[in-house]
């Protein structure tokens, strides 16, 4: 499914001491297939866009109270905002919430915060139980479970009955990642999936992403604040700063923005900074900054130039 | 969702009510209770009424907070009124209308109106002091005023620290249960349809991660101030030292003064039926 959405922005209390402004005039198109980068500082509304996409947060238009407020003379009244996902129009009041959130599967920041049930079994079923049109057969639940939590590489048969609260970090984060894709969402939204894991759990998981996306989802929004992840993993990547979309780039051309990024508090990924620091030398490398790239090409090069 | 529980519901501008020390309008608000209940007649709660809304006034607080409090206890004020109504009995109450064992009168009414007046100046006085003071500074203020307890060997100020985390944890543990409320919703879950128990049940999913989050969390904070030597109140001193200023004498003159105007007015200008 595509995702576009144009001049979106978004309050967090509106009209009180507190307004916080985390989205501002966003314009974004993600195209079915991609595996796309949300890459952004703290607070700079990356995760306020992807929950929209789920109508967690909504578009003002789509809420029952809403009406437009009539512009003042003399005023251009700003450009209604779109937010499109698939055949979802998400600034309408009539859209189908619970359609949508069953094709577009969000896991959210340290997700196994979220496993409640007395098993694994269950605590995976509980979506695809929910997401159910009429109420599964057991043995359809079962079928789904398992090839859900095979899919994010745990064993079946070894798991199913367990406590998730027995398992380790990485295997609950695995869990809660199979707790939303046992119902094959289309688009699969990621916040911040590696976080807290160590150097090899999140290869692991970024791997169990790409595994997901071949052959589960088609299309995968990850956000994320760790350029290195973008860049190993997007197709591409958009830069959010201050609730406003800076760039959209492959991540192989976001190094052209070294200053503008340092500035928003971003570092670049460590091969375009391996790749920058070569060109001062004199030693052009074109690469797609993905580090197996990288060292082949450093690789190919002369050996009188290797050696210095 | 949750956004709507006023709790912790502090609404942060520069004012005269704001800058009073907590202690002042913990006393205020005892003595102002004091002085509603010592109200006999209409004219004692007017007396009230005015000394509240000047206090709103000066706290720059918004109309529009101060209704949301009172639409809180909207229910139990309607049900003390509807009860008050029906089954007021007095010695040459006016009849009004009767049907077996209900029966409206005229001093029922009435007395109805002075219970309703009642309870909303109770509320809104009590809203107007979370509204205007800080959570930290109210279990300030309350140890403070606990002090005197400390001879009888009572813990104030682990009362008061227990107070002032719980307080503390409130926002956090709201956003807690928003970010898993969310989390669960995008896994299909649903706490708006279904009657009450589908709905008790649905909320299953948010109350176990909330509550190890919880005790996760404690164990954090426990570990943490044992870390930094947290032994208890012995001997602690104060970062922000409490003081009366010229402020809060004025307010104290202005209890007594409601409460000896409301005394007076209760004998000399008797009940309201």
């Amino acid at each position: 499914m595509r995702i576009r959405a144009e001049h979106l922005s978004y309050t967090y209390n509106a009209d009180t001491p507190f307004a916080a402004h985390a989205l501002h005039d966003v314009t974004l198109t993600i195209e079915e297939g991609e595996f796309f980068g949300i890459i952004g500082h703290t607070g700079s509304g990356k995760s306020t866009f992807v929950q929209h996409l789920n109508g967690l947060l909504r578009v003002p238009s789509s809420m029952k109270k809403y009406r437009r407020k009539k512009p003042k003379k003399g005023e251009i009244p700003p450009p209604e905002p779109v937010l499109q996902v698939g055949q979802f129009d998400l600034t309408d009041k009539k859209t189908d919430f619970r359609a949508l959130r069953r094709s577009v599967g969000t896991v959210f920041q340290y997700p196994e915060y979220q496993l409640f049930a007395e098993t694994v079994f269950e605590d995976v079923a509980f979506g695809y139980r929910n997401f159910a049109e009429k109420k599964p057969m057991e043995h359809e639940t079962q079928e789904a479970v398992k090839e859900a939590i095979e899919m994010v590489g745990l064993n079946y048969g070894e798991v199913r009955g367990m406590s998730p609260f027995e398992l380790s970090g990485g295997q609950k984060r695995r869990v809660a990642i199979a707790g939303v894709i046992v119902t094959r969402p289309a688009v699969l939204v990621l916040d911040e999936p590696a976080a807290g894991l160590d150097p090899l759990g999140k290869q692991e998981v970024m791997d169990l992403l790409h595994r997901i996306h071949r052959e589960w989802c088609r299309t995968v929004v990850i956000v994320s604040h760790d350029m290195d992840e973008i860049a190993e993993n997007c197709t591409h990547a958009a830069v959010f700063s201050d609730g406003e979309v800076k760039y959209v780039l492959p991540p192989r051309e976001l190094f052209r923005h070294e200053k503008e990024l340092l500035d928003m508090g971003l570092e670049l990924p460590l091969v375009a900074k391996l790749c920058l620091s070569l060109e001062r030398q004199g030693i052009a490398i074109d690469c797609d900054f993905t580090e197996e790239d990288f060292i082949r090409k450093v690789l190919a090069l002369p050996r009188q130039m290797r050696i210095c | 969702m949750l956004k709507d529980v006023s709790f912790g519901q502090y609404y942060p501008v520069e004012s005269f009510v704001h800058r009073l020390d907590p202690r002042t309008k913990l006393l205020f608000v005892i003595a102002y209770i004091a002085a509603i209940f010592l109200s006999k007649n209409f004219y004692g709660l007017a007396a009230c009424a005015a000394v509240l809304f000047a206090a709103i006034g000066f706290a720059k607080i918004p109309l529009r907070k101060i209704v949301r409090s009172m639409k809180g206890v909207l229910f139990l004020v309607v049900f003390t009124a509807v009860i008050n109504i029906f089954f007021y009995r007095s010695e040459g109450a006016r009849i009004l209308w009767e049907w077996k064992i209900f029966r409206i009168t005229a001093e029922g009414l009435i007395f109805s109106g002075f219970l309703i007046a009642r309870l909303f100046l109770l509320v809104i006085c009590a809203s107007l002091l979370t509204l205007t003071t800080t959570p930290v500074s109210l279990t300030d203020g309350v140890e403070s005023l606990l002090t005197p307890l400390k001879w009888v060997r009572f813990p104030v100020h682990e009362l008061a620290l227990i107070m002032s985390i719980a307080l503390r944890f409130i926002p956090i543990l709201m956003d807690e249960t928003d970010r898993i409320m969310n989390a669960q919703k995008a896994r299909g879950a649903d706490f708006e349809t279904g009657g009450p128990i589908r709905r008790i049940r649905a909320i299953i999913p948010v109350i176990i991660p909330l509550l190890l989050s919880a005790f996760r969390r404690a164990d954090e904070l426990g570990d943490a101030m044992d870390a930094r030597c947290y032994t208890g109140g012995k001997n602690r001193t104060k970062y922000k030292k409490l003081r009366f200023a010229a402020g809060d004498f004025a307010m104290f003159v202005l209890a007594a003064a409601l409460i000896a105007g409301v005394v007076l007015m209760r004998i000399y200008l008797g009940a309201p039926v």
